[in-house]
C-alpha cells in the first residue's frame, strides 16, 4: 500500500479542482474578449481560414462515405421490411441529429484542434508570449480569443456542409446506383425530418461541440509545458480529451433534445 | 480594416456552409411547406386515437387539407379531445365525419375527414361530432378469436341436429 496515501489522494483531488477552475476562468476571459475580436475580425476571419478552409475537403469527403454507407446498409435493413423508399428518411435522420454534428467535432479536433494545440505549445515554448506582454500586448486577447471564435464559427459550417454533403451522398448510392424512386426519397425525407427539432438541435449540438474543442485545444496548447516533451504530451491530450468531451456531451445533449 | 486574399476564401466558405444549411432546410427539412396560411380551428372527441400524435395530417381524399393541433383529454367525458387545424381555403359541410385512418399497414396514422350534406360549412370553433375511432389491433383480434370460438361452439349443434333429423 505505498502507493497509496491519503495524502497523495487529497493532493491529486485539489490538483484536478484547481486545474477546472483555472479552466473555467481561462474559459471565462475568452468569452468576455469577444467585444475586441469582434473589433478586430481581421484576426478571426485569418484564422477561420487556416481552421475551416484547410479542413473543408477532409469533412466533405468525410460526410460522403459516411452518406454512403448510411445509405447502403439502411437499404439493406429497410428493404427486408418492404419500405426501402424510407432510406432517405433514415440517412437523413441519423446526419442531422448525430452523426454529423459528432464525426465533424471529432474530424476537427483531430484536424485543427491537434494544430492549434501545437501552434499554442509551441509559441510558449519560444517564449513569444513573454515576448508580448513585454510589449503590452495581451497574448490572450490577441492570440487565444481569436482561434476559439473562430472555432465556435467554423465548426457549425462544417457540420451544415458534412450533412449536405452526406445526403446528396445518400442519394448518389440510393437513388441512381440501387434504384429507389427519387420522388419516395425525398418525399420520406420530408415528412420525416423536423426543420426545427431535427434541423435546429443538430446545429445546437454542433455549436456547443465547436466550443467545447476548440476551448480544449487552446487550453491544452496554454497550458502545455514548454519543451518538445510537452508539446507532444499536449497535442494527444488534445485529441483523447476533445473526442470524450464530445460523446459525453453528445450523450447529455440528446438525453435532452430527443427525449418525448 | 485591413483588406487580405484571405478575405475571398474565407467568404466561400462561409458561403458553402451556409447554402449546405439552406440546402438542408429546404431539400431534407422541406421548410417551404411550413404553411403560414390561415386556419380555422375544429375540435372532435375521440373515444380512441390510437397513435395519432400533433402535426398528424387531416386528409380529405388523399389530399392533406389540416394539421392536428393539439391532443388533450377531456376528463368529463373520457375521450381524447383533439383540436385539428384547418386550411381555410377549404370548407366542408357541419356534418362532416372523422376518421382515424393508417396509411399502408405500418404507416403512420391520420386524420380522415369525410364531407356531409349540410348546408353550412364548419367554422371556427365548431365540434365535430361525427368520428370514428383508430382500430385497435387487440380489439380486433379478440373479436375475431370471440367469434370464431362462437362459430366453432355453434356448429357441432348443427350438426348434431342434422343428424337427429337424419335419424327420423
Amino acid at each position: 500500500m505505498s502507493w497509496w496515501r491519503p495524502s497523495d489522494v487529497g493532493l491529486a483531488v485539489r490538483g484536478q479542482l484547481a486545474d477546472m477552475g483555472y479552466a473555467a476562468r481561462f474559459l471565462w476571459r475568452i468569452v468576455s474578449l469577444l467585444g475586441p475580436c469582434s473589433r478586430r475580425f481581421g484576426l478571426v476571419r485569418d484564422q477561420i481560414h487556416f481552421l475551416g478552409n484547410y479542413s473543408l475537403a477532409i469533412i466533405a469527403v468525410s460526410g460522403l462515405f459516411v452518406g454512403f454507407v448510411l445509405a447502403l446498409q439502411g437499404y439493406n435493413i429497410l428493404q427486408r421490411y418492404g419500405s426501402s423508399e424510407a432510406v432517405g428518411m433514415m440517412v437523413a435522420l441519423s446526419l442531422l441529429r448525430e452523426l454529423g454534428p459528432v464525426v465533424t467535432a471529432l474530424l476537427f479536433a483531430g484536424r485543427a484542434g491537434t494544430s492549434l494545440t501545437a501552434e499554442i505549445g509551441l509559441m510558449k515554448a519560444g517564449e513569444q508570449f513573454s515576448a508580448m506582454e513585454m510589449m503590452a500586448v495581451d497574448p490572450v486577447q490577441r492570440i487565444i480569443a481569436p482561434r476559439f471564435w473562430a472555432g465556435v464559427i467554423v465548426v457549425p459550417l462544417l457540420t451544415a456542409v458534412f450533412n449536405a454533403v452526406g445526403v446528396m451522398g445518400g442519394w448518389i448510392v440510393s437513388v441512381p446506383m440501387i434504384g429507389v424512386d427519387p420522388g419516395a426519397f425525398w418525399s420520406q425525407m420530408q415528412g420525416g425530418v423536423d426543420w426545427w427539432s431535427d434541423l435546429g438541435n443538430g446545429v445546437a449540438k454542433s455549436v456547443v461541440f465547436g466550443v467545447a474543442v476548440t476551448f480544449i485545444a487552446l487550453l491544452q496548447g496554454y497550458v502545455a509545458k514548454p519543451t518538445a516533451d510537452g508539446v507532444a504530451h499536449a497535442t494527444t491530450r488534445t485529441v483523447v480529451m476533445a473526442s470524450l468531451m464530445v460523446l459525453g456531451l453528445d450523450f447529455l445533449l440528446t438525453a435532452m433534445m430527443f427525449t418525448y | 480594416m485591413e483588406r487580405s486574399k484571405n478575405d475571398i476564401w474565407v467568404g466561400l466558405f462561409v458561403l458553402a456552409g451556409l447554402a449546405a444549411l439552406v440546402f438542408l432546410a429546404l431539400q431534407s427539412a422541406n421548410l417551404l411547406s411550413l404553411s403560414f396560411q390561415r386556419t380555422y380551428q375544429v375540435t372532435a372527441n375521440f373515444d380512441n386515437i390510437g397513435g395519432l400524435k400533433p402535426k398528424s395530417a387531416v386528409r380529405s381524399a388523399g389530399v392533406v387539407v389540416g394539421r392536428v393541433a393539439d391532443i388533450g383529454f377531456d376528463d368529463q367525458r373520457f375521450q381524447a379531445r383533439i383540436a385539428l387545424e384547418m386550411d381555410t381555403r377549404f370548407k366542408f359541410p357541419k356534418d362532416s365525419s372523422l376518421k382515424i385512418l393508417t396509411s399502408g399497414l405500418l404507416g403512420e396514422q391520420y386524420i380522415g375527414i369525410e364531407a356531409g350534406a349540410d348546408e353550412k360549412n364548419l367554422a371556427d370553433g365548431d365540434n365535430v361530432t361525427l368520428t370514428q375511432s383508430a382500430v385497435v389491433l387487440e380489439n380486433l383480434i379478440s373479436q375475431f378469436l370471440y367469434n370464431s370460438a362462437a362459430s366453432n361452439a355453434s356448429s357441432p349443434a348443427e350438426v348434431g341436429k342434422g343428424r337427429s333429423g337424419g335419424a327420423k
